[in-house]
């Protein structure tokens, strides 16, 4: 078998052009003690890799590579495990080809 | 602006809500269009290519200045295993014709370009202006919507949710429902640049002819999915699509599928040298017939990937955004030639003119294809396609075993791995969710 070298993804989010609305994450994940099987899910699924565990178990998100996809919304907005908006008007994910 | 009141909202700038806007705006109509991304195209996501029968139908001239890249002329379709890829290529010289019939586009550009084309008819388009809440009266009847900019609700007779599959707008006020995990595809892209000579020679192209790859098989590691490849004038698109709920169930990373396909040893020499200048992902409708929510109600009409639009099967979308978007426009027109108000009464006009088009027709035809793929995604994206490339590989390769041992091989390995009876189901099942 030949040698898998997986691209970092942040090299890849690197390529993108964003605007973040600092401060104003547009997307929360509510408090929880463990997380839901498909809150889990998004450590691995989320094509920008926004959502982490933490050192204690917990899945955390860093939402400025968000590429507003909308995943993690069908996935995690109907039981409460996160909360979803848009970001504000201009900001986010600004596609140069799309 | 909250003084005034708009004939028509059109929420979203993508294929349907320019479609909608452009149609309503060029009959007269007062429209203002809403667009969240800092330019018409800059939130869109698209593999992309473009059937120019739909925008013909719309914008007749189009060809004139539109940004086209290239117009195929050859289509690949590949069965993919680990190592090898079995394939049926179509080629037609027939497409060198002065109207080609399909062409790859980019989609932040030809967004800008048709929203152009909105604001030329008369219509308003205002960007960086992200729409969070219908506006509603008493009885329940859309009457506009709230922004995320300062100042009062923005009234118009009607709204158009054109705001593509994850929107907002229509699931927070209960008029459909979220898509279902099962139902959206997640599709992972990259661009890839080469000189545009280069692309020529490798896929065997002369001045802007294109060709396109559609790939399924093992690729998609089990999960109902597949990789495409389209030619532009000196980029590649690559990508790759998989259900959430297969990716979900998995934990496959779609970034991983991604490389592991650019890496697969027939796509790689196809890439070599490029610089990749973008990452996007985009979720698809996939659910089809089956999960078409209602289209219509007082002061509402959803078209596009909103409605879940979009035929799987033949991977069209944004045609599919533009007929919905330019029947929703003229069924409005019509409604207010006649002096209607926007009621759910008369705007059944426009689901009842969709169900005369192909829009419908095709998707009813399909109803029951993505319930197959998705109950057999382990047969269909990884047996059949390991079984194909053995067989490929049986019927090619030469080596003093006899023929007659070789074809014997090949069947054997088939009923293995699904036995006579599930072959039979297999191929039964399938053309009948095809019919």
């Amino acid at each position: 078998m030949t040698a898998t070298i997986v691209e970092r993804i942040e090299d890849k989010l690197y390529q993108n052009r964003y605007l973040v609305d600092t401060g104003r994450p547009h997307i929360k994940v509510r408090a929880h003690l463990s997380p839901s099987p498909n809150l889990l899910a998004l450590t691995k699924i989320c094509p920008a890799k926004c959502y982490e565990l933490n050192d204690t178990g917990q899945v955390e998100i860093v939402a400025d590579g968000c590429m507003e996809c909308g995943t993690c919304r069908v996935l995690c907005e109907a039981n409460g495990d996160i909360e979803w908006n848009y970001p504000r008007g201009g900001f986010g994910i600004l596609f140069k080809f799309g | 602006m909250s003084e005034e009141k708009f004939d028509a909202i059109v929420v979203g700038a993508g294929m349907s809500g320019n479609a909608a806007a452009y149609t309503m705006a060029s009959h007269g109509l007062r429209v203002l269009q809403l667009e969240r991304g800092e330019y018409p195209g800059s939130k869109n996501v698209q593999g992309a290519i473009l059937y120019a029968n739909m925008l013909e139908t719309i914008i007749p001239d189009f060809r004139d200045d539109a940004p086209l890249e290239r117009h195929l002329v050859e289509q690949r379709f590949w069965i993919m295993d680990d190592t090898s890829h079995t394939g049926m290529h179509y080629r037609s010289d027939d497409f060198n014709e002065r109207r080609p019939n399909r062409y790859t586009i980019i989609r932040a550009q030809f967004d800008k370009w048709f929203s152009c084309k909105v604001r030329e008819a008369g219509g308003t388009v205002l960007c960086e202006t992200t729409a969070t809440k219908l506006a509603r009266d008493s009885s329940g009847k859309v009457i506009g919507v709230h922004t995320d900019r300062a100042g009062d609700v923005i009234l118009a007779d009607v709204v158009v949710l054109a705001e593509g599959v994850n929107g907002l707008l229509g699931t927070r006020a209960g008029l459909r429902e979220m898509p279902k995990p099962e139902n959206v595809a997640l599709a992972v892209k990259e661009m890839h640049f080469l000189p545009e000579e280069v692309i020529a020679e490798r896929f065997g192209l002369t001045e802007d002819e294109g060709c396109v790859i559609e790939a399924g098989g093992t690729i998609s590691r089990g999960i109902t999915g597949l990789g495409f490849l389209y030619t532009n004038r000196e980029s590649i698109s690559l990508g790759i699509g998989c259900l959430v709920s297969g990716l979900a169930e998995t934990m496959e990373k779609p970034y991983a599928l991604l490389d592991a396909f650019k890496r697969h040893p027939s796509i790689r020499p196809l890439l070599a040298g490029s610089e990749v200048k973008e990452y996007a992902a985009h979720l698809i409708p996939e659910g089809g017939f089956k999960a078409i929510p209602q289209l219509f109600g007082d002061g509402w009409v959803v078209v596009g990937d909103a409605a879940q639009l979009n035929n799987a099967v033949h991977r069209e979308g944004s045609n599919l955004a533009m007929a919905s978007g330019r029947i929703a426009g003229e069924s409005i027109f019509r409604i207010k030639c006649r002096g209607g108000s926007m009621t759910k009464q008369n705007l059944s006009l426009y689901k009842s003119m969709l169900d005369k088009s192909f829009v419908m027709k095709d998707l009813m035809k399909h109803k029951d294809m993505p319930a197959l793929l998705h109950t057999n995604c382990q047969s269909f994206f990884t047996t059949y396609p390991k079984l194909i490339s053995q067989a490929a590989q049986n019927f090619v390769r030469v080596d003093g075993t006899p023929k007659i041992e070789r074809e014997k091989a090949t069947t054997a390995a088939f009923i293995k791995a699904r036995s006579r009876w599930g072959l039979v189901s297999d191929a039964i099942r399938l053309a009948f969710a095809w019919r």
